[in-house]
């Protein structure tokens, strides 16, 4: 019998597995493919104070092995979240961790200030690294001083588990998750999106009107392998790693780096049954290689 | 309706005359799910180098079969084409909101491969006691095989752009179009075909439904990719689509 909870801190889960935000929708999305239950969590939609629209169609363009996305957090709002689909969710054996986005510090203190009112919520993901969106996000991200600045604000108003996206369009992703590590962040997660573009060849201009957009899939994967190696020997909190995971042998490599929880992003586009897939394969995987809890593996690769 | 990820068996695949792909795929074991006119499926293409499924409109659904018509419009289309009797196919569906099916006098306009649903969607019809009327509109002369289909289930009118075939002109200029009395036009093909067929409907004050095929990645609603601008903000072509009623759109 393999064990295969992980905690990250305060926060267990009973798998390592979690979606990422964005490619899940809130769950319900997936409940005809697969039992959510079985997920070690999983994460919605990235959440703002107020509705947004999002950006112009078109948002998304195919590249090789990956696709860039221009979506530009098109979501309903904290209050709608509140009233409308949590209610849906609550009761799940599993852990929804709620993705937190806002083009100002007031925006995310206001939105986890009305997430601590929600029992079932023990743990939100802090955006701070959307490349698709004008103000804030990214903006906070890119540098150690805002990224500090959020999440401090935040950690005031929050008691439950904190974990901090991280950008991967810095030039030191390690000092990022330093940082916010400083002063009170539960755990960090790596990578968001990166900034990429594509231009049409016949029309001569960008593919996507938002002109750039973030690169996810199989075609981000190495460079996000090689970010969490660099994060876990720069702090002490757990790192969940995620960027192009697309199947077992993809989420072992993370985990050896040091990632202690993963996300699966663009692959849920590919396979909607991808996560109890890959659930099923670190089982099998630490049977076949005598690893009874799979703790022990997080970090080995060092 | 409930939606699967099924693993499909390529059970006939030809050229139609037009250059059309046209496949008949069924389960390995069990039933092909329940399946509405208008909605798609999300093809998994593995032997293309394309990451994501591509989206497929249902040509053709029976108890233990699915058929479908591809066009070949880019890598992953066609890739299809080096599938062979025998080979299996991911395919997740049904997908979407198709086609409403409670009026009694359809007019359907399909544009090119657009027809697809359009065969579907008449055999329903024609299974619920109602003869859709059909006009076709292609560039050149369409396959003799999808038009002896269509008249099987549907009184069919075709246009060709280069008069080669019926009527020679656009959908919208056809006669029928212009007086026949119809209590609702469904519609599916290239964009601007299905505006000027929106557009006449609403000069001629007829409800009319089209068929979006947005650039999509998940097909569930779950990654926002494919929004089409409606009355309502911006909606998902996957689920709260493919067919929209026109009022609902900024057309």
């Amino acid at each position: 019998m393999v064990d295969l909870g992980v905690r990250l801190g305060d926060l267990w889960l009973k798998n390592p597995v979690l979606t990422a935000s964005g490619t899940f929708g809130h769950g319900t999305e997936y409940s005809d493919f697969i039992d959510l239950e079985r997920l070690g969590g999983f994460i919605v939609k990235g959440t703002t104070l107020l509705p947004r629209e999002g950006n112009p169609y078109p948002r998304m363009i195919e590249t090789p092995s990956g696709m860039l996305n221009a979506v530009g957090l098109q979501n309903k709002g904290i209050e709608y979240f509140c009233e409308h689909i949590y209610p849906a969710l609550s009761g799940l054996d599993t852990e929804v961790i709620v993705n937190v986005c806002g083009s100002s510090v007031e925006d995310y203190v206001a939105v986890a200030e009305r997430l601590e009112c929600l029992d079932e919520i023990h743990a939100i993901e802090l955006n701070i690294s959307c490349p698709n969106v004008k103000e804030g996000c990214m903006a906070f991200g890119r540098s150690a001083e805002g990224a500090a600045a959020v999440t401090a604000a935040v950690r005031k108003a929050w008691s439950g588990h904190l974990m901090v996206k991280l950008s991967p369009n810095v030039a030191d992703i390690a000092e990022i998750a330093r940082a916010v590590e400083a002063v009170g962040a539960d755990s960090v997660s790596l990578i968001n999106t990166l900034l990429g573009m594509s231009i049409d060849v016949e029309r001569r201009r960008p593919s996507l009107p938002n002109i750039t957009g973030g690169l996810s899939g199989p075609a981000v994967r190495p460079i996000a392998v090689r970010m969490v190696y660099d994060v876990f020997k720069a702090i002490n909190i757990p790192i969940v790693g995620l960027g192009g995971i697309a199947c077992t042998r993809d989420a072992l490599e993370f985990i050896m780096a040091g990632a202690r929880a993963i996300e699966i992003g663009t692959a849920n586009f590919v396979d909607p049954e991808i996560t109890v897939k890959i659930i099923d394969g670190l089982n099998e995987f630490c049977q076949n290689h005598g690893v009874s809890n799979i703790n022990e593996l997080v970090g080995c690769a060092h | 309706m409930k939606k699967y990820q099924m693993e499909l068996v390529v059970k006939e695949i030809y050229f139609l005359s037009d250059g059309l792909l046209h496949m008949v795929l069924e389960p390995e074991n069990g039933e092909m799910p329940a399946m509405s006119p208008g909605q798609f499926v999300e093809v998994g293409v593995e032997k293309s180098k394309t990451l994501l499924n591509r989206p497929f409109s249902i040509y053709n659904r029976n108890d233990n079969q699915l058929e479908l018509l591809v066009k070949d419009l880019g890598a992953a289309s066609s890739a299809l084409r080096e599938y062979h009797h025998g080979d299996k196919l991911r395919v997740i569906g049904p997908l979407g909101k198709g086609f409403f099916t409670d009026k009694r006098k359809p007019l359907l306009i399909g544009g090119g491969v657009g027809i697809a649903p359009l065969l579907y969607l008449a055999r329903i019809y024609k299974e619920l006691g109602v003869e859709a009327t059909i006009i076709f509109g292609n560039r050149t002369a369409p396959s003799a095989e999808i038009v002896d289909r269509l008249s099987k289930v549907a009184k069919v009118e075709i246009c060709t752009d280069d008069g080669s075939m019926g009527f020679h002109g656009l959908v919208t200029d056809h006669p029928l179009f212009c007086h026949g009395a119809f209590d609702i036009v469904q519609c599916c093909g290239p964009l601007p075909m299905m505006k000027g067929v929106a557009a006449k409907s609403r000069k001629e004050a007829l409800p009319c439904e089209v068929s979006l095929e947005n650039k999509m990645a998940c097909g569930l609603g779950a990654c926002l990719c494919c929004v089409e601008p409606t009355e309502t903000g911006n909606r998902c072509v996957c689920t709260d689509g493919p067919v929209f009623n026109i009022n609902e759109l900024k057309w």
